[in-house]
């Protein structure tokens, strides 16, 4: 096979593997789009929110450590213990279901009924708010997270590859973990969407408001499960993207990325999401290969928003979207 | 009893449809022009300029700009810092091109070439709405900085892909580069921002403005009564992106006077912008001056809180400064959605019936 061609393949299955994890991101939105019609600018923050938070508690920080010692001179830092992972996660769900209820009792809750733009602004609010916050909190620095994922080059698909092509494919463990845990958080947020009580309830909220709460469901209650789910969804990019690249202000950023993916999937459809996702991962990554040099490169930039943009002219509501009817 | 008006009889057509009909109103605006032009350039000194006065007014014009387009037409934009991008080198490739014209005429046809760029974004509001919108003037946001950024044409080719503003004059007096006079930089950028708001408000009353806020209210109800909405949204995106394209050549040309597109333009420009418009008060033209003043003295405010007083490091005060903004957008939404400009409006209320409540 030609080598040109090797390269692309390769190229493809990276922009795959980095579409998941965009489609991650995505997947925050969509639950809380989905069930408030609030389109959360926020996500990406609470995944770095997340990751802070988690790096934090694994390396017994103390939070608001910075401020401290600058008020009152102290010179503290650590409280010397290391908590195992595994507990970390845990505890930083509790942390982003906290701030779910926080969010619903002081934002959310004083804005039932407004226009959806307002609530939108509302969470870019927010996403400031929670990244002055967690730099406040945690402290601003690079962190490196290591929840004992498995890193670098996968072997096996090199030398099967350099096998069968004589050229060996560079995947990333990780990225591979990745698809495995963002499919199994799809499968288990369908179930949980179809076979479970409060599934059905959040089902029923996303449909229409007023008939579910006429029918006895909590709005409230339904609100703040919806933003832990979506806590504990930006958790998981958080450990993804934080394991990749570090903990810092620039994961924040990939809830950017993740808009031009909900734009191409639709904003409620969680298949769309993904299908989104890996459509600019891969769009972006072969845009890169193949014009980027000719182009003057990063290009990954922009490319993503202008193919979204592109495609919404000719179907305005995405690929999955719900069709949109409009009525005076 | 201050904004009171009774006694204050319209005669005539002209007087009755005037932007200040209220005569205590009229003689505050007119107090405060006179103020500002006549006054301040001789008090004023670098460190107010730069700190808070031509900030302030470039922001403020680029926050009408942006209040055309979202609060009037209803069209929300993540474009901002793109468009005042846009401005920024179109100025810049006029100053270094034509070194004798007027910086005037630099900075209005730089205002008419991001109102054409603004135009071409703007096509797909026609079939985009709402949130996708608002993302798909991402694209532009992001594709323009990326232009500047790579296309070394428009930074002539220079090696650190910075522009530089080369000292330039109107009628004789110097008013870029690091020898300009605070009083000049000022005078200028406050002509620039008296214009804007004079032609945003008096755009926005006439039939171009009811057609954008018609648009804005419910746009199929619009276009069965007869707004064509093609030219409705295009004129607010040019419209719109004329006044942002002044202020980022002024903001440019005259504030930094040397500008890396990334840094400066970046998306967090955007959203500075788009705050101003939400805290002041969208669907008003005083909102976006306070706005601005609001954004731009908070900075400086908890700087001399924070750092001067408390002592405190930087960059914690640049992180409390994230938290009150947010905070604080969160704080206007829930309690007062249409900005500072409805406080104000409330305020006038009671003062026209002070001393009585009712």
């Amino acid at each position: 096979m030609p080598e040109q061609l090797l390269f692309a393949m390769e190229v493809t299955l990276n922009g795959l593997m980095a579409g998941v994890l965009y489609a991650l991101v995505a997947l925050g939105f969509v639950l809380i789009f989905k069930a408030s019609g609030i389109f959360n600018f926020a996500q990406g923050v609470m995944a770095l929110f997340a990751a802070m938070t988690l790096v934090g508690i694994m390396d017994g920080q103390v939070p608001f450590a910075h401020l401290i010692n600058a008020t009152f001179g102290t010179d503290i830092h650590h409280f010397g213990w290391h908590v195992p992972a595994l507990l970390a996660i845990i505890l930083t769900t509790g942390v982003m279901v906290l701030l779910a209820i926080g969010v619903q009792k002081f934002v959310m809750g004083h804005l039932v009924n407004q226009e959806p733009i307002i609530l939108f602004m509302a969470t870019i609010g927010l996403a400031y708010f929670l990244e002055g916050l967690s730099d406040l909190m945690w402290g601003s620095e690079i962190k490196k997270l290591d929840v004992g994922l498995p890193q670098g080059i996968n072997e096996t698909i090199d030398q099967v590859t350099y096998d069968l092509f004589g050229y060996g494919f560079f995947i990333d463990n990780l990225d591979i973990v990745a698809t495995v845990i963002a499919a199994l958080l799809v499968v288990a947020l369908v179930l949980f969407a179809q076979y479970t009580k409060q599934g059905r309830a959040m089902r029923a909220v996303a449909d229409d408001h007023q008939a579910a709460l006429s029918v006895g469901i909590s709005l409230n209650f339904i609100w703040v499960l919806v933003w832990s789910l979506a806590g504990f969804v930006a958790l998981v990019a958080g450990i993804m993207w934080g394991t990749k690249s570090g903990v810092q202000f620039s994961l924040s950023l990939i809830a950017l990325k993740a808009l031009p993916v909900l734009m191409l999937g639709g904003f409620t459809s969680i298949p769309g999401a993904i299908v989104g996702g890996l459509i600019i991962g891969v769009g972006e990554k072969l845009f890169e290969f193949l014009l980027g040099p000719a182009l003057g490169g990063a290009t990954e930039n922009w490319f993503a928003y202008v193919l979204a943009l592109i495609f919404l002219l000719f179907r305005p509501q995405g690929l999955f979207g719900e069709k949109i009817i409009e009525r005076v | 009893m201050i904004y009171r008006e009774a006694g204050d009889f319209s005669t005539t057509y002209p007087q009755d449809s005037q932007t200040f009909p209220i005569k205590f109103d009229r003689y505050r605006y007119y107090v405060v022009l006179a103020f500002a032009f006549l006054v301040v350039p001789f008090l004023i000194n670098d460190y107010w300029a730069n700190a808070i006065l031509l900030p302030f007014l470039i922001y403020a014009i680029a926050a009408i700009g942006l209040n055309i387009l979202t609060g009037y037409c209803g069209q929300v934009s993540l474009g901002t810092g793109g468009f005042m991008a846009v401005g920024a080198y179109a100025c810049y490739k006029l100053m270094t091109a034509f070194p004798d014209v007027s910086m005037f005429i630099h900075v209005i046809l730089a205002g008419f070439i991001t109102a054409a760029v603004g135009v071409v974004f703007g096509l797909p509001s026609l079939r985009i709405k709402g949130f996708y919108l608002a993302v798909a003037t991402l694209a532009a946001q992001f594709f323009l900085v990326w232009l500047f950024n790579r296309v070394s044409w428009f930074y002539n080719y220079s090696a650190s892909g910075q522009i530089n503003a080369p000292e330039r004059d109107t009628f004789g007096i110097l008013i870029t580069g690091p020898n300009a006079t605070a009083w000049a930089t000022y005078l200028f950028c406050l002509i620039f921002c008296t214009a804007s708001a004079i032609i945003a408000r008096n755009l926005t009353r006439g039939t171009l403005g009811r057609s954008w806020m018609a648009i804005r209210d419910m746009d199929i109800a619009a276009e069965i009564i007869g707004v064509n909405p093609l030219k409705a949204k295009l004129t607010a995106f040019a419209v719109s992106s004329f006044f942002v394209g002044i202020s980022g050549a002024l903001f440019f040309a005259i504030y930094l006077g040397a500008v890396e597109v990334g840094e400066v333009f970046g998306i967090t420009k955007s959203f500075l912008v788009l705050f101003m418009v939400i805290i002041g008060g969208l669907g008003s033209v005083f909102g976006s001056f306070a706005g601005a003043a609001f954004l731009v003295l908070l900075p400086v405010a908890l700087k001399v809180v924070g750092a001067d007083m408390l002592g405190w490091p930087t960059d914690i005060v640049a992180h409390f400064q994230l938290v009150i903004v947010g905070a604080l957008i969160i704080f206007f939404l829930i309690v007062e959605p249409h900005g500072l400009a409805q406080l104000w409006r409330l305020a006038k209320e009671k003062l026209r019936l002070w001393p009585f409540p009712h």
